[in-house]
């Protein structure tokens, strides 16, 4: 029934969604970032294996991320500031559930860009105005899309990915957090 | 000692009472077991205000049309009420009133009905007792701090009750927004919490909506047509109000009335409540959702002689989002929960739930043979939502019902009749 070639397994993620509905323990993931102090502000954060589908398993390689902050902040620049990391999660899922939401869709995309910018004021982080929040106060995402479908269609594919997306869902909703000292 | 009947039907609002019009249509003797009086949940479970969302001429019942002299106007839930009685008249159904089922139980090839008045014994049954027993609330509600009082559609009647003060309304179905637009015109700053939501103007091109709805189709999908069927069960109402002057109330006239929007209430947390910060994108799917529906009822009514088309205003977002409401500053004095109802099963001891305690059916037919379902969204098609979609609805089930007391229950497969 689906025509268009975006390189998603729609069938496969259809299957699952049946399959999970009847198995919810094997929905429960845990995905799992070990950190490690470098110097300074610099970290690298390392990413492979994760737990799913009720076992551990593993990414097909390990990641490594390097977390600073730029010399403006009198620091070495090792790599980009950990409040960008969120940008780099909210603008590959909102990317990814665009081309999975099109593939279901049968809508062929030819491509998919877009800018995510957030308005961050560091007095905050500073502690030099305690009414001003740490993190961001707004990030707008502007897509900018090439695919066989209208205007509508298009502003429907962007609108249903965010309502899937789980970085949109961490970023606009309160999450539990706990922190530990082992 | 217990009474026999063929059938027993829970329930005498207008689904029971159009099963027993199917059922002494085809001679099957019968009883129509109510808690309360007929149309109980309109008499004692509505607000003051509540009129229906369908225009009276959608007021259909099995061979009962409204003849009065406002076919366009929306009945009162008085009129409901009395619109309702007069249909157990018309029906002729053996209603027995004050009657509470206590559980129903398989037995033999039938159900033992245990009620408040005694036992009764049948081999079929029909639940008709509605899909809005019990009001729904988030789980952090008991986290909302004491001083600010708390209701339900239940408990609500007219903003009178309220505390002075303002009021946090959560929910933008049908029910949260004419609640938010009646306590704002008494006074009350409201704010309104905004999760999905189905969005439609009162009137399209000079039409009622549900005209739209009724004429072009739409609500003749089956419920096997539809694509999510479980979620399509369980959208919000539409934000519709029934008034005499036919007004719109969706999301920009409660702004523009002066109700504050914020996103969806996501959590308590040391007493504030924190709202989701994605409001821009639920008004999106709402306005593209309606936008899809109302291009649908052009490209239908190329031969209708209809106003032009229209195209509404986009959702307009609140600037900047509301994101915090500390419930202990005395910023709201009461929280209204329209977030919902669902229907009670608690009694059913046929195991034909699923886990989140949901009756489990193929349009009203359940997977246990004889046992049925009418009344509730999306039964047999989308019209089965709506007081005018009762009688397909009851003559398909009632059918089966037939054919499965005439066959015995090794010649039905508990599936409904193929059209």
């Amino acid at each position: 029934m689906t025509t268009a070639a975006n390189g998603v397994n729609v069938e496969a993620l259809l299957e699952a969604r049946e399959a999970l509905k009847g198995a919810p323990e094997a929905a429960q993931f845990t995905w799992r970032a070990s950190s490690k102090w470098q110097n300074g502000v610099h970290s690298t954060v390392t990413i492979q294996n994760y737990f799913g589908l009720g076992q551990e398993q593993s990414h097909k390689k390990e990641s490594v991320f390097d977390a600073d902050h730029p010399e403006v902040f009198a620091a070495d620049d090792n790599g980009i500031t950990p409040i960008e990391y969120l940008l780099v999660g909210l603008a590959s899922c909102l990317t990814a559930g665009v081309a999975s939401v099109a593939q279901n869709r049968g809508i062929q995309l030819r491509s998919v860009e877009s800018v995510v910018e957030g308005q961050h004021d560091i007095r905050g982080i500073l502690g030099a105005d305690t009414d001003v929040r740490n993190g961001y106060n707004d990030i707008k995402v502007t897509f900018t899309i090439d695919a066989d479908a209208s205007k509508e269609d298009i502003e429907a594919l962007v609108a249903q990915s965010q309502k899937r997306s789980a970085v949109f869902d961490a970023l606009t909703n309160p999450t539990n957090v706990t922190v530990e000292v082992a | 000692m217990s009474e026999r009947f063929s059938t027993v039907v829970i329930g005498a609002g207008h689904a029971g009472l159009a099963a027993s019009y199917f059922l002494s249509d085809r001679s099957i003797d019968h009883v129509v077991l109510e808690r309360g009086d007929v149309a109980n949940s309109w008499r004692r479970e509505r607000w003051d205000s509540l009129r229906l969302l369908t225009p009276n001429f959608l007021s259909r019942l099995p061979g009962l049309r409204y003849e009065g002299p406002d076919p366009g106007g929306y009945m009162t839930a008085g009129e409901v009420t009395g619109f309702i009685g007069k249909f157990a008249e018309v029906a002729r159904a053996p209603v027995r009133t004050g009657v509470n089922v206590m559980s129903v139980r398989l037995d033999g090839d039938g159900y033992r009905v245990t009620t408040s008045h005694g036992e009764i014994g049948c081999r079929a049954v029909v639940i008709a007792s509605g899909a809005c027993n019990t009001p729904v609330l988030p789980s952090f509600a008991d986290m909302v701090p004491e001083p600010v009082e708390q209701l339900t559609p239940f408990d609500y009647r007219d903003p009178a009750k309220l505390p002075d003060g303002g009021v946090l309304v959560v929910g933008a179905s049908a029910t949260g927004v004419q609640l938010a637009a009646e306590i704002h015109r008494s006074g009350r700053p409201v704010t309104l919490s905004v999760g999905e939501h189905v969005r439609l103007p009162r009137t399209y091109r000079g039409r009622d909506v549900l005209w739209w709805m009724d004429a072009s189709g739409v609500w003749d999908q089956r419920y096997d047509e539809v694509d999510d069927l479980s979620r399509a069960r369980k959208l919000p109402s539409p934000q519709l109000v029934g008034t005499p002057e036919r007004m719109t109330l969706d999301l920009n006239a409660l702004t523009a009335m002066g109700v504050s929007l914020a996103g969806r209430w996501a959590a308590v947390r040391d007493g504030v409540a924190l709202f989701s910060g994605g409001l821009r994108n639920v008004f999106s799917l709402a306005d593209l959702k309606m936008n899809r529906l109302l291009g649908m009822f052009d490209e239908w009514a190329v031969r209708e002689e209809v106003g032009p088309p229209e195209r509404f205003e986009p959702t307009r977002v609140p600037e900047p989002a509301r994101l915090r409401l500390d419930l202990r500053s005395g910023e709201v004095r009461a929280i209204v929960w329209a977030t919902g109802f669902r229907p009670d099963y608690g009694w059913l001891g046929v195991p034909v739930t699923d886990v989140k305690g949901q009756l489990l059916h193929e349009g009203g037919v359940t997977a246990s043979p004889g046992l049925y379902a009418l009344g509730l969204p999306l039964l047999r098609r989308r019209r089965s939502t709506f007081i005018c979609g009762i009688e397909d609805d009851a003559r398909e089930v009632i059918g089966h019902l037939a054919g499965y007391l005439t066959q015995g229950a090794s010649g039905t497969t508990g599936r409904p009749a193929v059209r």
